[in-house]
């Protein structure tokens, strides 16, 4: 790995793999950096860059369209002489001659490359579902575009996986009353990310807006009807479950392949280093796709969120413009779940001390905060956002507090946020 | 369409024509206003978008929300009477003219 801190002349082409979040804010902050050299954007989806957030939630429900959800408009980006090539997919990079080669063959030249690739959803492996057309996962603006006609037609929805796509997807269901029925093979919700009491929450959540919530399930086989559409499946437990359709949210797969091909390191993600640069010193990679060390937390982290997409951009958009300096973002998320409104700042893992933070004057509401070694690494709140607001900056201060302090709801928050330390 | 000014920390003015019913953080994250970041897009999540709305324009704009009163908490710069978040100011005639200040750090 290369750890020199990169520098690039004003005139390089920088060419951006990927026109997602993550590859649009790195040409805004380019621009907005004063990057003066050429700047292009390949991206294979028909639209400008959107807003994938919305996608399992607004849109869904029908409060947002399509053109609500483009992040910045083709003047924008005109004006700006960004140049963007939709429904181009890059075939191959070749890193020795610097150029990107697009599947109908024109040939992009680059000095510097970005790879911005995102990731596609894992989908079910299972062949006797290859040819249905009421299985879907949810990644793309196409993908909510089809869903969103199957929730308006259907009456029964099984959902497989109980992480943040499953659970809104499950919570936007039920609001627009369709029965759902939600399989999760650990035996707890959002398992990967959370603790079991934020877990717990959840499922309570779900379970009194009316969704079945089945834990610790595996399937063992599909039924398909004669079209070869999904009709049904039964549990290991011998447990029917009939829907109109099925969603699968079990996960992203980072789309590493054109990194392999041109050599570059790749482990569950593309590796880069503090500086967002990979194995080449001429490419760097951001977004869902990139596997970075992590500052905050101790080794290496892959975050498949917008937040860290935008933050890697703006980092990488410095970082070649001279404003050198290693990526340490203190990541956050949100999601939006029936009346509740989950914000989590920082990563939980490797907690060594949980503490909940009871406010009986609100429902639905829970603040928890995770501590190692006595510093406050993490919260997941949910429907505060005055804790949210105070919870991030003790995160991002490393703050460390009495666990007894942040677990009495009579001091505020705001008292145990460590002042800056005077210069 | 409706005309807002953001005033850079340098003192430089940034006109943007914005759409109807167009966000103020939408209409600078769409048209590269540096310094407002909007990493939620919209859904009052983060707290990336504070602007300090001008003083003769504070009447015009309405009053926060209590969730974005409590989210006005997390922003990086000292909050005052004049902050709001960008993207819960809708843009429409009234507003036309709008000047708000973007602050040094979201």
């Amino acid at each position: 790995m290369v750890t020199e801190a990169p520098r690039v002349p004003s005139t390089d082409h920088v060419v951006i793999v990927g026109a997602g979040q993550a590859g649009s804010d790195a040409a805004a902050a380019l621009r907005m950096a004063g990057h003066q050299g050429p700047i292009t954007m390949i991206g294979d989806e028909p639209h400008l860059p959107y807003s994938r957030p919305p996608l399992s939630k607004a849109f869904l429900l029908g409060e947002v369209d399509e053109g609500g959800l483009i992040l910045r408009s083709a003047e924008s980006y005109r004006d700006h002489e960004i140049e963007i090539l939709t429904e181009a997919r890059v075939s191959s990079v070749n890193s020795t001659e610097r150029h990107v080669v697009l599947d109908d063959g024109t040939i992009v030249p680059y000095d510097k490359l970005i790879l911005a690739t995102g990731g596609r959803p894992r989908s079910l492996p299972n062949p006797e579902l290859s040819a249905a057309r009421n299985v879907f996962t949810l990644r793309s603006a196409r993908d909510a575009s089809l869903i969103r006609q199957h929730l308006s037609q259907a009456r029964r929805m099984v959902v497989i996986g109980g992480g943040y796509i499953g659970l809104e997807m499950a919570s936007v269901a039920r609001s627009l009353g369709v029965d759902v029925t939600l399989l999760e093979t650990n035996p707890r919700l959002l398992s990967r990310v959370t603790s079991p009491v934020v877990s717990d929450f959840f499922r309570q959540l779900h379970q009194d807006e009316g969704v079945e919530i089945r834990l610790d399930v595996c399937i063992d086989k599909f039924v398909t009807d004669d079209a070869g559409n999904f009709e049904s499946l039964y549990l290991t437990d011998g447990t029917k479950v009939e829907a109109d359709f099925l969603i699968a949210g079990i996960g992203l797969v980072p789309n590493t392949e054109l990194a392999l091909g041109a050599g570059l390191k790749v482990d569950n993600g593309i590796l880069v280093n503090e500086y967002l640069q990979t194995s080449n010193p001429d490419i760097y990679a951001i977004g869902d796709v990139a596997r970075y060390p992590d500052q905050q937390h101790g080794g290496l982290s892959r975050l498949e969120s917008v937040p860290n997409a935008s933050a890697q951009a703006r980092r990488v958009a410095a970082n070649l413009t001279g404003d050198c300096l290693p990526f340490n973002s203190v990541p956050w998320f949100w999601s939006d779940q029936f009346d509740v409104k989950l914000q989590v700042v920082g990563l939980s893992r490797g907690y060594d001390e949980l503490v909940v933070r009871p406010d009986p004057s609100r429902a639905r509401a829970i603040t928890v905060f995770y501590l190692k070694g006595g510093v406050v690494i993490s919260a997941d709140i949910a429907n505060s956002p005055k804790d949210f607001a105070f919870a991030k900056k003790l995160v991002a201060a490393g703050a460390v507090v009495d666990s007894a302090l942040l677990a009495n709801a009579a001091i505020p928050l705001r008292d145990l946020v460590p002042l800056p330390a005077a210069i | 369409m409706t005309e807002i000014v953001y005033v850079h920390q340098s003192g430089q003015r940034q006109h943007v024509q914005a759409g109807e019913s167009e966000t103020v953080m939408h209409a600078a994250v769409s048209n590269f206003v540096d310094g407002i970041v909007g990493e939620c897009g919209g859904d009052l999540s983060c707290a990336t978008c504070h602007v300090f709305v001008d003083e003769g324009w504070a009447g015009k704009v309405g009053t926060p929300s209590p969730d974005e009163e409590a989210m006005l908490e997390a922003v990086a710069v000292e909050p005052t009477q004049f902050s709001r978040l960008s993207c819960q100011l809708k843009c429409n005639a009234n507003l036309n003219g709008l000047i708000v200040h973007v602050p040094e750090a979201q």
